[in-house]
């Protein structure tokens, strides 16, 4: 401690000028470390952009896809369907979508670019399990008596209607995310990215 | 320092020795104050070690120990090193400086034993630091052993197939030994994984504990230093050594100028020549392990070659045993026997700036041993200096020195004609 | 095994050694992107069809200033996304059936095949150039620095069909030595010999870049890093110094 008392003012600045070299140096070490913990250039190809057809989805049907290691469901929703989602705009938290939980272009009401066809990434925003469909209405669908059609999560109960709108007093927060994708013809969907090619 | 502050302090200096740790070991601790160059490599040693265990953490968390084939014919632990070299944002600088650090440390540590030999470290009351340095040097071949297999490249499986054979050289027990460390009757994925669990745990634990070791009982008995005479025989009115100063801060900022020269040339290898050019990266390590195809020549690397020569000096079967064992013998004998030099150094000065003429002489003559014996071990047995002296034969006579050295070192340390010690340290 | 061992470690007088003095010619091997690419395009052309590069991506020949698109249109026959490896379509047990060996992945060939006597390019840059016609092959082809290589030529078109004169001589320890030496072209091909020369320069300077494309920035960063403990050391010094003023 006898030589801290000494310290004259040159060996002060000495001192603070080499440690704070020393911390430079090792943030720039922290530098190569912490990147190699971001996701790695396979992991970024495996999250490339997925081309899918859906010529052959049939009003009614959904199909699930793999998009960066997640499930992407695609559903050609029927007129019944639609029709559903007005019935359940009272139901649902977020009737609007003004949660950034979909790209601008699927800020309406079917929450999609058209209207029948949704695309959403089939992960619960509770805790991450996938809801499973429940699209028969009614007692039938075994969710409840004036049940609309939609998903039921299966962890938590946490129900969404056909839009992926989550149900008002559930534990998910927010609606089903809506991924990123464009049509590159009528029937073609790019999940992943929406730039102009 | 503030009242608020001292009060954590003293709560936590009731349950914990913080304070009294702190100045046991540096603030109070008394160094001789006339430490040159040679005392860089401990503190160097340490520094190594660390980059060692921070690269291997985060290497680990890529690299994958599995032999079996991918889809494109690449054997997955193999592909594995690729991929962190590659794909892994910033992998390839934590993958080179961990190969680099493989051969740093046996720099370091090479350099720093030298420095016990110069003057004398291993001396009483310094007899058990010396020990635990030679485990630790026992432990760090180990580690670095079988570290090298992990990549699976050529070198990796053929150099792991010869030393793992050499344990077969033992009699009796010794080919179902050897069956036993494989886990298979080659090289194989059980050797693989085994060695990747040795690797990056079982053997750094066991390299910790002896590094602790090692510096407690350097703390306990306090460094020698480079004229080998004991400060604390010589101490002042407040109880310290008059040639001591204290651990922090002088040596630290002096420490810290080795550490950044070091990782000025060490940064430079990384950077530059990480493949240092073949010898920390041998080239043949680029292919892939291939069991059905020897490369033409295999070298152990760098740091393992002059033991490798001891072991193929002897081709001479003794006492109904076959040359194979007695090469495994003198390889091991080879290590070992350091750890017996502070009983088997007689001299009355511990310095080689007081020693006589005989220990200048065949130390010298014992590191160019030493370094001929290291560099004829990167070379195939048929090699001969500038084509025609035989590297064999130079091979056997510098193996035959290195035991020499040890081995008559009672007698010619005790005739050597030493000069007085000084009574305190000389500048 | 064992016996394999013995004679690997304990024969000092064994001729083995890591082969016959080999005579690699110096590759020039060139970092620009204009050479890069068309190595790539040479290397897509006549290598990736039987040799894979099993580690590089497609897409990372942007860093040698192709486009995606570029890369999409003009070079990547064996995959569908960018992001692929460049893999092959051969099984690799057939490969092994026609060749004798299967092919081996390129990916770090430039990097495995440096020795004593020249970098990898250099082997790579004297190989390609060193195939002569040899009948007494299963490919009708042999090389002077692979001696009886499975490989054959597959850049014969652009060489043309060289053959070669080879000339024994008596070593003196009642062995052969035999000398080859290529000759000129009988057939020439698309390209004149210093056209292929350069050629296979590019496809070499290729391969040396994609055996670490990360080379280029590992260089600049080291000196980035060198210069900064240049710093830290002149500072860490001073203190030291001063420090150690107190020390008598």
């Amino acid at each position: 401690m006898s030589v801290d008392q000494k310290m004259d003012g040159g060996r002060r600045q000495l001192l603070l000028a080499t440690s704070a070299a020393g911390g430079v140096a090792a943030v720039a070490v922290a530098v190569p470390f912490v990147g190699s913990l971001t996701p790695s250039e396979r992991a970024k190809a495996a999250g490339a952009p997925v081309e899918v057809d859906i010529s052959k989805l049939q009003p009614g049907q959904m199909m699930t896809v793999e998009w960066r290691g997640k499930p992407v469901w695609i559903i050609n929703r029927s007129k019944e369907m639609l029709e559903s989602l007005k019935k359940t705009d009272e139901l649902v938290s977020d009737p609007k979508s003004d949660k950034p939980q979909q790209p601008e272009y699927a800020k309406n009401e079917t929450r999609s670019i058209k209207p029948e066809i949704m695309v959403a990434v089939g992960i619960c925003t509770h805790l991450g399990c996938s809801p499973s469909d429940k699209f028969k209405t009614g007692a039938e669908s075994g969710v409840s008596a004036d049940w609309a059609g939609g998903f039921l999560c299966p962890c938590h109960g946490s129900t969404f209607d056909l839009a992926g709108r989550v149900y008002k007093n559930k534990p998910a927060p927010d609606n089903l995310e809506v991924p990123p994708h464009k049509y590159l013809a009528d029937t073609k969907i790019l999940i992943g990215d929406d730039g102009k090619a | 320092m503030t009242t608020k502050a001292q009060a954590v302090l003293d709560w936590i200096d009731e349950r914990f020795p913080l304070t009294s740790s702190i100045k046991g070991h540096l603030t109070e601790y008394y160094a001789p104050k006339n430490f040159n160059f040679w005392y860089f490599f401990g503190s160097l040693a340490l520094l190594v070690l660390v980059i060692q265990i921070v690269t291997g953490i985060f290497l680990v968390m890529h690299y994958k120990p599995d032999a079996a084939l991918n889809a494109s014919g690449i054997p997955a632990a193999f592909a594995s090193v690729e991929y962190i070299m590659r794909d892994v944002p910033g992998g390839w600088i934590i993958r080179y400086l961990h190969s680099t650090g493989a051969s740093a440390f046996f720099v370091v540590v090479y350099l720093h034993m030298f420095r016990g030999l110069l003057y004398g470290s291993y001396r009483k009351p310094r007899e058990l630091i010396w020990v635990f340095g030679t485990l630790i040097f026992l432990a760090l071949m180990a580690e670095a052993f079988m570290g090298y297999l992990l990549p699976w490249g050529q070198m990796s499986f053929w150099g792991a197939q010869v030393i793992v054979n050499l344990f077969s050289a033992i009699p009796v027990i010794g080919p179902d030994l050897s069956i036993v460390i494989r886990g298979d009757f080659v090289v194989s994925d059980a050797t693989l994984n085994r060695f990747f669990s040795f690797h990056v745990i079982a053997v750094p634990l066991i390299l910790i504990g002896l590094v602790v070791a090692h510096i407690v009982a350097l703390h306990e008995v306090g460094s020698n230093n480079p004229d080998g005479v004991e400060i604390k025989k010589k101490k002042g009115a407040d109880g310290h050594p008059l040639d001591g100063i204290p651990f922090h801060p002088y040596y630290t900022v002096k420490d810290i100028v080795g550490v950044v020269g070091f990782l000025i040339v060490f940064s430079f290898i990384v950077f530059f020549a990480p493949e240092g050019g073949g010898y920390f990266l041998e080239y043949n390590n680029f292919i892939p392990a291939d069991p059905l195809k020897t490369p033409p020549h295999i070298a152990p690397v760098w740091y393992f070659t002059p033991f490798y020569s001891l072991l193929r000096a002897m081709v001479w079967p003794l006492f109904g045993l076959d040359a194979k064992f007695w090469g495994v013998v003198a390889m091991g004998a080879g290590v070992v026997i350091l750890a017996f030099l502070p009983w088997l150094d007689r001299s009355p000065v511990k310095s080689i700036r007081y020693r006589g003429p005989i220990y200048k002489a065949m130390l010298t003559l014992f590191v160019i041993a030493f370094a001929i014996l290291g560099f004829l071990g990167t070379k195939p047995p048929s090699y001969a200096f500038f084509g025609v002296i035989p590297g064999a034969p130079v091979a056997q006579l510098f193996s035959l020195y290195y035991f020499l050295f040890f081995i008559t070192m009672p007698w010619w340390s005790k005739i050597d004609k030493c000069k007085p010690e000084p009574e305190r340290v000389t500048g | 095994m064992k016996k394999l061992l013995t004679a690997l470690l304990f024969t000092p007088l064994m001729a083995l050694a890591s082969g016959p003095e080999v005579h690699l010619d110096k590759a020039p091997v060139s970092t620009e992107p204009a050479a890069l690419q068309n190595g790539a395009k040479l290397f897509v052309n006549y290598c990736l069809n039987c040799h894979g590069a099993s580690y590089m991506r497609y897409n990372r020949l942007q860093q040698i200033g192709l486009s995606e698109q570029m890369i999409k249109d003009n070079l990547m026959f064996t995959a569908d996304k960018i992001g692929e490896p460049m893999r092959i379509a051969m099984q690799r047990d057939e490969a092994k059936a026609w060749f004798g060996a299967a092919p081996p992945d390129l990916t770090v060939i430039s990097r495995s095949r440096a020795s004593e006597f020249g970098s990898g390019a250099d082997w790579l840059y004297t190989y390609l150039r060193s195939f002569y016609r040899d009948d007494s092959r299963p490919t009708g082809w042999n090389n002077k620095v692979f001696e009886n290589v499975g490989m054959p030529h597959v850049l014969y078109e652009l060489q043309g069909e060289a053959t070669a004169k080879i000339n024994e001589h008596d070593d003196g320890h009642g062995g052969k030595t035999k000398e080859i030496e290529i000759e000129a072209p009988s057939k020439p091909g698309k390209l004149s010999a210093e056209e292929y020369d350069h050629a296979v320069a590019d496809l070499v300077s290729y391969l040396v870049w994609m055996g670490e494309p990360m080379a280029e920035a590992r260089k600049s960063i080291g000196t980035f890093v060198i210069a900064f403990l240049g710093l830290l050391f002149v500072l860490s010094y001073l203190l030291k110094k001063n420090y150690w003023r107190d020390v008598h």
